[in-house]
């Protein structure tokens, strides 16, 4: 035994296994963490079942009061005693430990806050009817209660019939009703947004071609009366929109239904105000599946409700996209003529080589650095430059003299040039001297060699780069709070008014949501799964876009190693 | 398809095949030359483009340099005009001002009279006469700021007439040209207060906020007045704007001088203290809020304000009323404020400026900066910042003796009236005397402050504020921040490291490889999110399952590694050598999962039952949610990548003929390692920590939402702190454009990217090294 341990120690494995560990924990930590993200943000999704129980905890007064709770289970936790007898509640600390659940109330309209926390010893009764109802409203969160009536315009068109278990009129007549009024809200929307944004946008327009005119001197009454005939052709427009909007509105408000929730409290609700309504705990499990994909389509493609914390997230996408596009636009072709210079070009010795280490150090700068470079250079120097150039009559309000999605993906073009240079470089690099000589053997100029043998065959490492480019660039968020993001909006910076890319737009970006959402919503609580879901989603497009690249650098090695002679 | 095309092959040329070989045809003579062209123009186009792109990039560099440049550049002084005032009535000079665009100046003469003028040439705007009592004389002048414009003169009656004087401005309809027109109003009435009966108002003191008024005046007599009038809450004169018929209340007290001889009198910006300072510079403060409600009065204080004999020539009021500046004979300046220690008070000189050689014989403090303007009496003028302890200008700019002076609003403009009645008008280029070396990274003694301090507080809400721009505690949070996470990420990249590069089996090392690579490209955010949302309530529940885990994982794993050791041998080679780390992934599951179950019976053993409240309540150390253990573990996690990727490279690319011969001679592999690889291999491991460390220090998002943001320089792993990467984030939106703020933001980037580019050149240096040495062994 005794020898064995010396022996064991002699030949060093311990210290082996450690730097095994270190790998081992390192892997745990990796997977734990891609495992917590996707476990809580496809949870998000899922219609839980609602449970209905009585609370009873001990209070200062000893009486017993019971309370009813509906609602979701969130998480649980142990927690000692002394802590809930600090925040109140006077338990037996005899009992240094106790359990408690984190309950989602929901109604926040009724009781203020749709979070509880709640002691698993003092609950009773639970149970999980059938016919509980969870609404999902445009506003004040979810709703859970028991569907009494629905009404149209006051009276009443159908009621529960409390003694019959399986009457599911009211129910039908509920969803019914709900449809119409969502393709009655959908019709609004487009009004709304569309075609009132689109005579907004284009009045504003009118205002500016106006000033642009006085600016020069050219307000001729003319032109004047001509502008003013265009303005009174788009008030008319809009008071037509504006008399079909009132309709609209008086025909979705038409319908309410009354609701019971916990401890019996009674709430009207009108339909125009809810987005869904569903019964989890008589849901099967396709029926949840079936739940289950039409929130996940919604956070896809819906845009935030709630200060961004309900709804979905697709601006943000949009904006995310957009912004990387038009980066890879700056990017590419700046990063590939710099490493073509660099390594066909330029002659090799201490300059560049020393500017070959400066522009890998770029890499490791700080990216809120690009960032202030951004905001103080592109924004306030060039945007202010523009604008007094080509925006007079917009000033003092600024156009390019403010954050917005050109500079947004300058400032990131910048940020991520080290990573295209070195990547084409390298590809540059692997490419075999061989072929380049063949190429000027046979009497081809060094540009027609560079053109068409060597930059075809160095093309897969630019793709590298400019994946590894984009996936930085897509996780990248410190630089984007200085020079174009927002956490909310007004519209996409892609529209069907003219000139249909806004370039001088803020726009919404993924990371900068979870940031937002995350730490700056005031019902952290609420938002929590949301930001679970946008995180997971962000690390798969990065996930993807990296194992990309990794795959195509190794295609590339695979494909040159036999041209090495 | 392929047959298809035969048919489109052009046909053999009919040109005899020797007319092929004549490279001298027109056509290919033309087709050469153009080539050449092509190749000529793209080797220009890509040197200029790539050079454009390479300095483009450089250009980072030197922007962030040049709005840096002018925080340190000192201030200028031009010479605009000089004039005599036309109207001059032959007074002396009780007051002088500058109006807020630098167009109009005052000069209020003792008789009375306040002059207007045209600054840049002396020609009158307007004269406007104070309206005394019939016969009386002014004997004394007091201003309450210069942004408020309030003042006071002390007449030989005995009564004190509080006046003010502002400036409306109004635009031409034809070519909106500006007009400024002087307005002398009344603010607190148009007659005067009554301090004393027939006796003259020697020395006087004022002070208004908000409506109020408060006076101190003396009867040269051993007897100051105290007068305080509050205008009362009318609500129908409020309704009708009608300020001018307001009504006061007023209380008034007499108490006796507290110096004797030529007395000053100064009461102070809280409106509570009233210094009297005598001509040999003794000060005595009273409690005047105390003495007008007629409580006990307090003696608490009582110092000298100069040195060796010398004798105070000026005193005023620094920006915002706290901090006294002393002018004295002997050309110091020295600043002096009041210190709330707990129960006691006291009065301090926080610095003093030694700049001339003669008499002060001038003072003039800036309206909204804490700058000042002082010149003695040879001419000398400089201009100093209190907080940054700094000469920002000094320069003889006068032959003859200042007598008044005047400082613009906005700082831009000086104004000195000679003794000789001569009037010297500059221009001042002042825009950044905020900023020192002292103030950035030195204790700073700031106003109110009981010792010198390392202070963040570039804000607030108030005008006269006085901005802290210590970088200190930021730089502190930077490093206390990068430390924490290279303590967990360092011997955890670098074992990994390791192992993966020595001892892992092949097959494993091309999975795991990737893997870790892919945690480089996780997000920040979303390492920052989980951080702050997920982890740190985490590690609030269970601090001492994390702490277990410190100690349970390594002794877990030799233990695991023991145990293996002792299964029998036909068991342990089912696993090929090299797989160690995957046996070892359910272990660390499984001792994970036990430390913190573990926790719990030994946090009610030994830390009444949690850890966490234990830290607080019972050993009294600060805890917040979102603090340094919290950031470690989040940063740490977005650095071992960094670190284990670059070091593994190093270790991987160690020669193997190198380990053969080391093993072939009887070595260990785990001697090999630590004796031949290891040392090969550490200028590499080196560069990587260093990379690492860059990294950490420049990360943003995760210290943004890990941790509190505040400013505080405290090495307790259990609190926040905020590093200038986040500063940088929260607090360059909000700042104004070219303002010392912004311009200090630019600073806190620029050593940021210095830090991180020397970091990562030196070790990209070494890394270059390394690869050289490894092809020639």
């Amino acid at each position: 035994m005794n020898l064995n341990l010396k022996k064991w120690y002699s030949t060093g494995t311990p210290w082996i296994w450690l730097t095994a560990g270190a790998v081992a924990i390192s892997i745990v930590m990796v997977l734990g963490l891609l495992v917590l993200l996707t476990v809580r943000g496809m949870n998000h999704f899922w219609p839980k079942d609602v449970m209905q129980a009585h609370y009873a905890p001990p209070n200062a007064q000893q009486e017993i009061t019971i309370t009813q709770v509906i609602g979701e289970f969130v998480e649980s936790e142990n927690i000692i005693a002394q802590q809930i007898i600090s925040s109140g509640i006077p338990v037996d600390e005899s009992q240094p430990e106790y359990r408690r659940e984190l309950l989602k109330l929901g109604n926040r309209d009724l009781t203020g806050a749709d979070f509880s926390w709640v002691l698993t010893d003092f609950i009773s009764d639970v149970e999980y009817p059938a016919n509980l109802v969870v609404l999902e409203r445009r506003e004040w969160g979810n709703f859970y209660g028991y569907l009494q009536s629905v009404s149209e315009a006051g009276t009443v068109v159908a009621e529960v019939n409390i003694d019959e278990v399986q009457d599911d009129s009211a129910w039908d007549e509920f969803t019914a009703r709900l449809e119409r009024a969502l393709a009655l809200h959908d019709e609004i929307y487009k009004i709304e947004n569309q075609d009132i944004g689109e005579i907004n946008y284009r009045v504003e327009r009118l205002r500016l071609q106006q000033r642009r005119l006085e600016l020069d001197g050219r307000a001729t009454a003319d032109a004047l009366a001509d502008i003013a005939a265009q303005r009174q052709d788009l008030e008319t427009e809009y008071e037509v929109l504006q008399v079909s909007l009132i309709d609209l509105y008086e025909q979705v408000n038409r319908d309410t239904a009354t609701f019971i929730a916990a401890n019996a409290q009674e709430k009207v609700i009108e339909l125009a105000d809810v987005v869904r309504a569903y019964r989890p705990n008589q849901m099967g499990l396709g029926a949840k599946l079936l739940g289950y994909g039409a929130k996940l389509g919604e956070f896809l493609t819906d845009e935030p409700r709630e200060a961004n914390t309900e709804g979905g997230i697709f601006p943000a996408i949009f904006g995310t996209v957009m912004m990387v596009m038009l980066m890879s636009v700056f990017v590419t072709p700046f990063g590939v003529i710099a490493a073509v210079y660099l390594r066909e070009y330029a002659r090799q010795g201490f300059v560049t080589r020393a500017i070959r280490i400066a522009v890998n150090n770029l890499a490791g700068v700080p990216s809120i650095v690009y960032g202030v470079f951004g905001l103080g250079f592109f924004i306030y120097i060039l945007g202010g430059q523009i604008d007094q150039l080509f925006y007079p009559e917009a000033l003092p309000a600024p156009t390019f003299g403010t954050p917005g999605l050109l500079w947004a993906s300058i400032t990131l073009a910048l940020l991520t040039v080290p990573v295209v240079i070195v990547a084409t470089e390298e590809g540059l690099a692997r490419i075999p001297r061989s072929v380049r000589e063949g190429s000027l053997a046979l009497g081809a100029t060094k540009f027609e060699t560079l053109w068409r043998v060597v930059l075809p065959m160095a093309s897969p490492a630019m793709m590298t780069g400019l994946i590894l480019a984009v996936a930085r660039a897509a996780g990248e968020v410190a630089p984007l709070m200085l020079v174009g993001v927002v956490k909310l909006a007004p519209s996409l910076p892609v529209d069907g008014n003219y000139p249909y890319l806004h370039l001088e737009q803020k726009f919404m970006h993924l990371g900068f949501h979870i940031y937002d959402v995350g730490f700056q919503s005031p019902n952290i609580e609420a938002a929590r799964p949301l930001v679970f879901a946008t995180a997971l989603l962000l690390v798969i497009v990065i996930a993807l876009l990296n194992l990309s690249a990794v795959a195509l650098r190794n295609h590339l090695r695979e494909k040159y190693k036999s041209l090495d002679v | 398809m392929a047959t298809e095309h035969t048919p489109s092959i052009p046909p053999e040329p009919a040109t005899p095949p020797e007319s092929i070989l004549d490279m001298g045809s027109r056509r290919l003579q033309l087709r050469r030359r153009l080539r050449h062209f092509y190749d000529r123009a793209a080797k220009i186009a890509i040197a200029v483009g790539g050079i454009a792109v390479i300095v483009a990039i450089l250009a980072i560099f030197l922007y962030l340099f040049y709005e840096v440049v002018p925080l340190f550049e000192s201030a200028r002084v031009d010479a605009a005009a000089t004039y005599e005032l036309p109207a001059d009535d032959g007074s002396t000079t009780l007051h002088l001002a500058i109006e807020e665009q630098s167009e109009i100046g005052l000069r209020l003469g003792q008789s009375g009279q306040m002059q207007f003028f045209q600054l840049r040439d002396g020609t009158p705007v307007v004269n406007v006469a104070l309206a005394l009592p019939e016969g009386t004389r002014i004997t004394s002048f007091a201003i309450d700021t210069e942004e408020s414009g309030i003042f006071a003169v002390g007449l030989d009656s005995g009564e004190v007439l509080v006046a003010s004087y502002d400036y409306t401005t109004s635009y031409a309809q034809s070519n909106n040209a500006r007009t400024l027109t002087p307005v002398v109003d009344y603010p607190f009435g148009a007659d005067p207060y009554r301090l004393f009966d027939n006796q003259a108002v020697t020395t006087i003191a004022l002070r208004s906020r908000s409506g109020n008024l408060l006076l101190a005046g003396s009867n040269g007599q051993g007897q100051a007045a105290l007068l305080r009038a509050s205008k009362q809450s009318n609500l129908f004169a409020a309704f009708n704007g009608d300020s001018g018929a307001a009504s006061f209340d007023i209380v008034k007290t007499t108490v006796p001088m507290l110096v004797t001889g030529t007395t000053r009198m100064f009461i102070e910006g809280d409106q509570r203290w009233l210094f009297f300072v005598s001509g040999n510079g003794l000060i005595r403060v009273l409690d005047m809020r105390a003495a007008l409600n007629n409580q006990a009065e307090q003696f608490e204080i009582e110092t000298f304000l100069t040195e060796n004999g010398a004798r105070p020539t000026r005193i005023a009021f620094l920006l915002g009323g706290i901090s006294l500046l002393v002018a004295d004979s002997t050309g110091v300046v020295s600043q002096w404020f009041l210190i709330r220690d707990g129960q006691q008070t006291r009065l301090e000189r926080a610095r003093f400026f030694p700049s001339f050689d003669s008499a002060v014989a001038t003072l003039a403090p800036e309206q909204r900066r804490k700058n000042f303007v002082a010149a003695d009496a040879n001419g000398s003028v400089a201009i100093f910042n209190s907080t940054a302890h700094r000469e920002v200008f000094k320069q003889a700019l006068l032959t003859s003796t200042p007598g008044a002076m005047a400082i613009s609003p906005r700082g831009d403009a000086l104004l000195i009236e000679t003794t000789e009645g001569m009037f010297h008008y500059w221009e001042v280029h002042n825009e950044h005397p905020e900023v020192s070396w002292t103030a950035l990274w030195d204790k700073v003694w700031y106003e109110g402050y009981s010792e010198p301090e390392y202070i963040w507080q570039s804000s607030a809400a108030t005008n006269e504020f006085e901005p802290k721009y210590s970088l200190v505690p930021l730089s502190f949070g930077t490093l206390k921040a990068a430390f924490y996470a290279m303590l967990l990420a360092a011997p955890l990249a670098i074992c990994g490291a390791v192992f993966t590069g020595y001892f892992m089996a092949p097959r494993m090392r091309r999975k795991v490889k990737p893997l870790i690579e892919l945690m480089e490209a996780l997000p920040t955010v979303v390492l920052g999110f989980l951080a702050g949302l997920w982890l740190a309530p985490f590690v609030e529940r269970n601090l001492l399952g994390i702490f277990n885990i410190l100690f349970v994982l390594p002794l877990s794993i030799l233990l695991a590694s023991y145990l293996w050791l002792r299964l029998p041998s036909d068991w342990r080679h089912r696993v090929p050598e090299g797989w160690e780390a995957g046996i070892l992934i359910p272990m660390v599951l499984l001792f994970g999962y036990l430390s913190f179950v573990l926790a719990a019976p030994i946090e009610n053993l030994f830390f009444a039952g949690d850890l966490r409240y234990f830290i607080s309540n019972d050993l009294g150390i600060t805890y917040d949610q979102r603090n340094a253990l919290v950031v470690g573990f989040a940063m740490g996690f977005a650095v071992i990548p960094t670190i284990f990727s670059i070091a593994e490279d190093a270790i991987f690319t160690v020669p193997k003929h190198l380990t053969y011969g080391s093993l072939a001679l009887g070595a260990t592999p785990w001697q090999s390692l630590y004796r031949v690889v290891l040392p090969t291999a550490s200028p590499g491991i080196f560069s990587a920590l260093m990379i690492g460390m860059g990294r950490a220090v420049g990360e943003t998002m995760i210290v943004l939402m890990a941790t509190g943001n505040t400013p505080i320089m405290d090495v307790n792993i259990f609190e926040g702190m905020r590093t200038l990467a986040a500063n940088i984030a929260v607090e360059i939106p909000e700042s104004e454009v070219d303002s010392t703020h912004y311009r200090i933001l630019f600073l806190a980037a620029l050593v940021l990217f210095l830090f991180t580019f020397v970091f990562n050149t030196v070790a990209e240096i070494v890394r270059q090294r390394l690869r050289n040495k490894y092809s020639t062994i």
